[in-house]
């Protein structure tokens, strides 16, 4: 994993400057295996590997930043990166602000975990990141929800007992089924694949990681990342 | 960072942590004190050049000039400094970029809000988009620095104003007695008076300041609140050498003896120049 | 939907009354106004509880430090340093984790709630902010005043009701008007960090983040925010002042029109 990330990023480094140009690639870096930061304090994830392999293939010099969730979009629409990349669903909503690439995971259901597996979801309390599709989901149900900034915080708060079961992406929760944390049978499909984010202005770049995310899809190297990463299903 | 690091699953109890403490994202961590500690050291200078201006302009005698003083210190003082956080950063950084936009590119015909989109021509780009990561950084930095100045300015520029008008009238009289002009009254008199009144006034803002410290990740600064938060929370070990339960409660705690420590040291020295400051006045406070 | 009808359903959404689904889509600056103005109950609540006993736990936390008494003065003095010395951002922290602790053993478990945990923080936090205001101003008081009281023979709770209670009040009295507004900007930080918001039932600052997250576009919530908090903070400031004028109605005409001019100037 870490020699894949170090290649990687040298072979970012060394690929021929696309017009003197720098994409800077935004990420939340606290969602797990999407995209977190490693050890060394460096962004990591399935959404890293998959960037830096949609730059050389697209030929662009990128950059890693990372950004709270909440203002993820303001700050994409007002230039400070030039991509979302960080597990972002696509939605009508976010698709009137922001433009999306080609969804690079395919549509998952969102699963609950909670301590107690006889959980009545529609009576329970229930945890969501804010400004999450699952957050939006909840209260759309007329259920009670409690909102956290960060999704770290959504699985801490029903190891305390301050929410009885928490809704988000099943490949995020998977690495936190444990300790008495389950899974509930129920699901809940919203929302669509996961995509990059970018500026309805940004036709260009748009084309290119569109163009590299179809060869990717097409040599099976985007699935063999998802199964590496263990983010949903294939392609 | 030492060698002995090398296999985190075979090590226990104090190399642990002493592998663990040291991992690069602890560095970062470590590294977002400096950064705390250079925007503490940066801003409150500046603020207080900010308030003083904004003092002397609400006193001026030129109407126009007073207005704006008071303004600036109305309109600043009645806004939650956390939503000045959340809005102004982004303001002040189209603000700048239009500026460089309407200089640098004239013959631009396109609208510059385009929709949703804030587009500006690509040499007006604030940092330039070329530019190294570090630029960005800094870049974020000097936003950060200049949003704090003009809100802590405006609550400085209020102190202040409190300090001028607590010197005793009667010296400001005998100096025009005395045959001094209104500025040299302001400079001699008030000015060196003033801060006695002003620095209990200052300290308790200084110590705000250090407060609003951990509200630098709302600028897109990584602070230690930031690290505190991703370092402290639960590490699975797939994702991770050195896995742990939550661990918040452990790193806030660490930044609540940090925060104590800093203003423990901060009062120690500011008490100091009190006691310097009021030497000889007639208050109760002040040795004899 | 007219904009009555908005009101109807959302003036009172903070506090769970109304409808229950916020405003997803199409949402009218009408919309904006009202729930953004909602959130501000929470943020008044907290401000006016707080600064109520805040004020009283002040006073005595001023005079404990102030005294002579050692068992007196160290208390007052650890306490205003604990909650002066840390971002309340951090106190809001570890609070909740704090009485989450505590409910974990079963111990006021109803602690956990934004309602009544960070109130009590924001009770201490200005209480500690106060005394530390008020404790300076008893340090500054003339020392004439003090002698002419002696003079009188004024001693003990009448010396401190007559003379310096009303010179340390009035010394203090713009410092403490800044106290004031900052604890409400600080209430904003309630739903912000630690405490979670429940079904959606937040503060001022709380929805604005909301819109600007729905509608992509932070330029009108926050200024409409901006401009509830400086109606709040120029209703702080009018009751401020018309006790600032109270506390000053005993100085000679020369003084008292340079305390007007005051006022002015602070607003």
């Amino acid at each position: 994993m870490k020699k894949l990330l170090l290649t990687a990023a040298l072979v970012a480094a060394t690929s021929p400057v696309f017009a003197g140009d720098v994409v800077r690639m935004g990420t939340e870096g606290a969602y797990p295996p999407y995209n977190f930061i490693n050890d060394a304090g460096e962004v990591d994830g399935m959404e890293r590997a998959l960037g830096d392999e949609l730059c050389r293939r697209a030929e662009l010099t990128c950059e890693w930043v990372t950004n709270d969730w909440d203002s993820i979009i303001p700050n994409l629409v007002s230039g400070n990166y030039d991509t979302i990349i960080a597990g972002m669903s696509v939605t009508a909503e976010r698709d009137q602000v922001i433009d999306f690439s080609e969804e690079y995971i395919p549509p998952e259901p969102s699963g609950y975990l909670a301590m107690d597996a006889g959980v009545d979801v529609s009576q329970a309390v229930i945890a969501a990141q804010a400004a999450t599709i699952q957050a939006a989901f909840v209260a759309a149900q007329g259920w009670t929800l409690v909102e956290f900034a960060t999704p770290e915080e959504t699985i801490a708060a029903v190891r305390n007992g301050e929410a009885d079961a928490v809704l988000a992406d099943s490949s995020f929760l998977e690495g936190h089924a444990n300790d008495g944390l389950q899974f509930l049978d129920r699901k809940e499909s919203i929302g669509g694949g996961v995509a990059i984010g970018l500026r309805e202005s940004d036709g260009e770049l748009r084309a290119k990681l569109d163009a590299a995310i179809q060869s990717m899809k097409a040599d099976g190297s985007l699935n063999k990342l998802i199964v590496e990463w263990e983010v949903g299903s294939t392609w | 960072m030492f060698e002995f690091c090398a296999d985190p699953a075979s090590l226990e109890g104090i190399s642990w942590f002493a592998c663990y403490l040291t991992t690069g994202k602890h560095m970062s961590l470590y590294w977002s004190i400096l950064t705390v500690l250079s925007l503490l050291l940066i801003t409150a200078p500046t603020a207080l050049l900010f308030g003083f201006a904004g003092a002397s302009a609400a006193r001026s005698g030129f109407a126009p000039l007073r207005w704006l003083g008071q303004i600036y210190v109305a309109i600043v003082r009645g806004v939650p400094d956390i939503a000045f956080f959340l809005f102004f950063v982004i303001a002040l950084d189209q603000g700048f970029e239009y500026l460089r936009h309407q200089a640098l590119c004239p013959d631009w015909s396109e609208p510059i809000r385009q929709g949703n989109d804030f587009i500006v021509c690509k040499a007006a780009k604030l940092p330039l988009s070329t530019a190294p990561q570090w630029v960005h950084e800094v870049y974020g930095f000097f936003l950060a620095v200049i949003t704090f100045a003009i809100v802590f300015g405006a609550f400085a520029a209020n102190v202040l104003l409190g300090a001028m008008r607590a010197v005793p009238q009667a010296q400001l009289e005998t100096a025009q007695a005395y045959g001094m002009s209104r500025r040299q009254v302001f400079w001699r008199i008030l000015v060196p008076q003033m801060w006695l009144y002003a620095l209990p006034g200052l300290s308790n803002l200084w110590v705000i300041l250090i407060k609003a410290t951990p509200l630098l990740f709302l600028l897109g600064v990584e602070d230690i609140v930031y690290w505190a938060r991703e370092l402290g929370g639960s590490k699975n070990a797939r994702f991770t050498d050195y896995p742990h339960g939550d661990w918040r409660l452990w790193y806030f705690l660490g930044l609540l003896v940090f925060y104590l420590a800093f203003t423990y040291l901060s009062e120690r020295i500011l008490a100091k120049v009190n006691r310097r400051l009021s030497r000889g006045q007639g208050i109760v406070g002040a040795t004899p | 939907m007219s904009c009555l009808t908005t009101i109807q359903d959302y003036a009172l959404r903070s506090i769970g009354f109304g409808k229950r689904l916020l405003p997803a889509s199409d949402i009218t600056v009408c919309e904006q106004f009202t729930l953004i103005g909602s959130g501000l109950i929470w943020n008044i609540y907290f401000g006016v509880i707080a600064l109520l006993v805040g004020f009283f736990l002040a006073c005595a936390l001023a005079l404990g430090k102030n005294s002579h008494v050692a068992w007196l003065r160290r208390p007052s003095e650890g306490f205003i340093f604990l909650f002066r010395g840390s971002p309340l951002f951090i106190q809001f922290f570890f609070a909740y984790f704090a009485f989450l602790a505590l409910k974990k053993v079963g111990f006021v478990p109803w602690l956990t709630s934004a309602q009544a945990g960070a109130l009590l923080v924001l009770v201490f936090n200005t209480a500690a902010y106060s005394a530390e205001i008020f404790y300076g101003a008893l340090q500054a008081i003339p020392k004439g005043d003090v002698e002419a009281a002696d003079a009188y023979g004024f001693t003990g709770w009448k010396k401190f009701r007559r003379v310096v209670w009303p010179s340390m009040l009035r010394l203090s009295w713009p410092a403490y008007t800044n106290e004031a507004i900052f604890l409400m900007h600080a209430t904003t930080l309630v739903f912000f960090s630690g405490f979670p918001a429940w079904q959606q039932k937040g503060d001022a600052l709380y929805y604005a983040s909301y819109f600007a997250d729905k509608t992509f576009n932070p330029f009108v919530p926050y200024p409409i925010l901006a401009g509830y908090f400086i109606l709040l903070t120029l209703i702080v400031i009018g009751c401020f002042g018309i006790v600032n004028q109270r506390l000053n109605r005993h100085l000679p005409t020369g003084q008292r029109q340079k305390m007007k001019l005051r006022l002015n100037l602070i607003r």
